[in-house]
């Protein structure tokens, strides 16, 4: 799925939370750098229809969400920065429910992601409640679970804030994966610099501006630097 | 599809309510001790002359059935507006708005899941009602059916509306004293409207006025085999007025902390 944000701007009171941002998203793993309060967020409250779009357009596949909603959201899949899981039903009870708003039954669900529950390490633990599972855990269970109906387009939050370094690995191994072998466009925020690879699309926002938005590599050679770290320190100085 | 999405939410309603048994034994301690209780003490105090539905002199505890029924599904319907608030302040509910069934189908079935919840309280609550010989026809029991589907579609939506204006459970407090207990105590489920006019004009006027009174007498009505047109038309009414504001409510809007 391709997906266009054409002049988008958003305002919380006074404050610009995204002030005219231009992005194009293909297929394959962009990621969307930013500290926090960049506006990430507010994004993507504003993709997945969360929050109302007052200025600009985005389109998916070239049509608008108030056009085709339903087509739209069959094909998204969507990890946020908070936690979505019912902590008080079990991790299959979970991927039912959410199979099951999305018109799938339980056993295809979980049919078609048995492999990535086994890859995650889910498989023991389906009928665990999510209140048990920890942190890591619950996050390979929402990123599972937003994989249940084979979205082609899917928006992850931060989605490894606060794990460990083996579950990190894992979930961003597994989006890896998704990206280049299901041609599936993904766009991750992060502002961990160590989970931008070279070769990913990079998307660097900074106060609600997109600062550059190009392959990794060629925004490396663009300004001269080594990476990504030192390209970030770079773009704010011009930013500023 | 929407079949399957239907059931998915029916069945997390009632996994919900199968793990919160305490939910269900204090829907029916409330109700039960104003039968046993409140009713007991009050039987002698209150004498109810014959008026309708009832075709003869009535014991207090036999006019209170209706109207505790019906608190049975005021309290469960604020209490499903309480389980939205919780759901989004734990996100959750991101995951509902997200799906790609169209929201007022997804809100409906929620408040129909509400309302298998609430009549299977109701009917617990009738069976308990039978040990103080409150004993209805077995038409009257089916009659009540469709009117307390009704009357939780009604006060579910009231409850989903409530729910968009409630920033933080903290403040759920204040639908109680600011919603459930006006509601219940301004209308006729303790006390006939006549019995309040003797004691102040303008309260009967508010309890007349009072929604719920509409659909306290029209469960009375409908438990014995009748029907009050006037309240149907009321709580037919408000229950799609308050269902469409209550869809509306749930449109994204421009300002943070809502759903995103």
């Amino acid at each position: 799925m391709e997906i266009a944000v054409q002049a988008v701007s958003h305002q919380y009171g006074g404050h610009h939370a995204l002030d005219n941002i231009d992005l194009c998203l293909k297929p394959g793993l962009t990621m969307l750098l930013g500290p926090n309060g960049a506006g990430k967020s507010t994004l993507f409250a504003l993709i997945t229809g969360l929050q109302k779009l007052t200025q600009g357009n985005i389109t998916f596949d070239g049509a608008t969400l108030s056009q085709s909603r339903t087509s739209i959201m069959a094909k998204m899949g969507v990890v946020f920065q908070q936690s979505t899981l019912d902590i008080d039903l079990s991790v299959k009870q979970n991927l039912s429910y959410f199979a099951s708003l999305h018109g799938i039954s339980t056993a295809s669900a979980l049919s078609h992601i048995q492999g990535l529950l086994d890859e995650l390490d889910l498989t023991s633990k389906l009928n665990t409640k999510i209140r048990n599972l920890n942190g890591g855990h619950r996050r390979r269970v929402e990123l599972a679970r937003c994989l249940i109906h084979k979205p082609s387009l899917l928006l992850l939050d931060e989605p490894t804030v606060g794990l460990d370094i083996e579950s990190r690995h894992l979930i961003l191994r597994v989006v890896q994966a998704l990206a280049h072998s299901q041609n599936v466009s993904v766009l991750w925020a992060t502002h961990l610099f160590e989970e931008v690879k070279h070769n990913n699309n990079l998307i660097v926002l900074s106060k609600g501006r997109v600062l550059a938005h190009d392959q990794c590599e060629a925004l490396l050679a663009k300004y001269h630097q080594q990476d990504i770290e030192h390209l970030w320190q770079h773009l704010m100085q011009e930013g500023s | 599809m929407y079949w399957r999405c239907f059931v998915g939410v029916l069945t997390r309603e009632m996994l919900k309510f199968w793990q919160q048994r305490t939910r269900l034994l204090s829907a029916l301690v409330r109700p039960l001790l104003w039968l046993f209780v409140f009713a007991a003490g009050f039987r002698s105090a209150l004498g109810l002359s014959m008026t309708e539905p009832y075709e003869s002199y009535i014991l207090y505890e036999e006019y209170i059935v209706p109207g505790l029924a019906a608190m049975i599904v005021l309290f469960n319907s604020m209490q499903s507006s309480l389980s939205m608030v919780y759901d989004r302040e734990m996100g959750s509910m991101k995951v509902l708005l997200l799906s790609p069934v169209p929201r007022p189908f997804l809100l409906g079935s929620k408040l129909i899941a509400n309302t298998l919840v609430s009549a299977i309280q109701v009917y617990i609550f009738f069976a308990f009602a039978l040990l103080l010989d409150v004993r209805l026809s077995a038409l009257g029991y089916v009659y009540a059916l469709p009117v307390i589907a009704l009357l939780s579609l009604f006060l579910g939506s009231l409850g989903l509306l409530l729910a968009n204006y409630i920033k933080q459970l903290e403040n759920f407090a204040g639908v109680m004293n600011f919603v459930i207990f006006p509601l219940f105590f301004l209308s006729s489920a303790l006390y006939p409207l006549w019995k309040m006019r003797e004691a102040s004009e303008w309260l009967y006027q508010i309890c007349a006025f009072n929604p719920f009174s509409s659909g306290v007498e029209l469960l009375r009505f409908a438990l014995y085999e009748k029907l009050e047109h006037n309240a149907l038309a009321v709580v037919l009414c408000l229950t799609a007025i308050t269902f469409i504001f209550a869809v509306r409510s749930f449109r994204p809007k421009a300002s943070k902390g809502r759903f995103s």
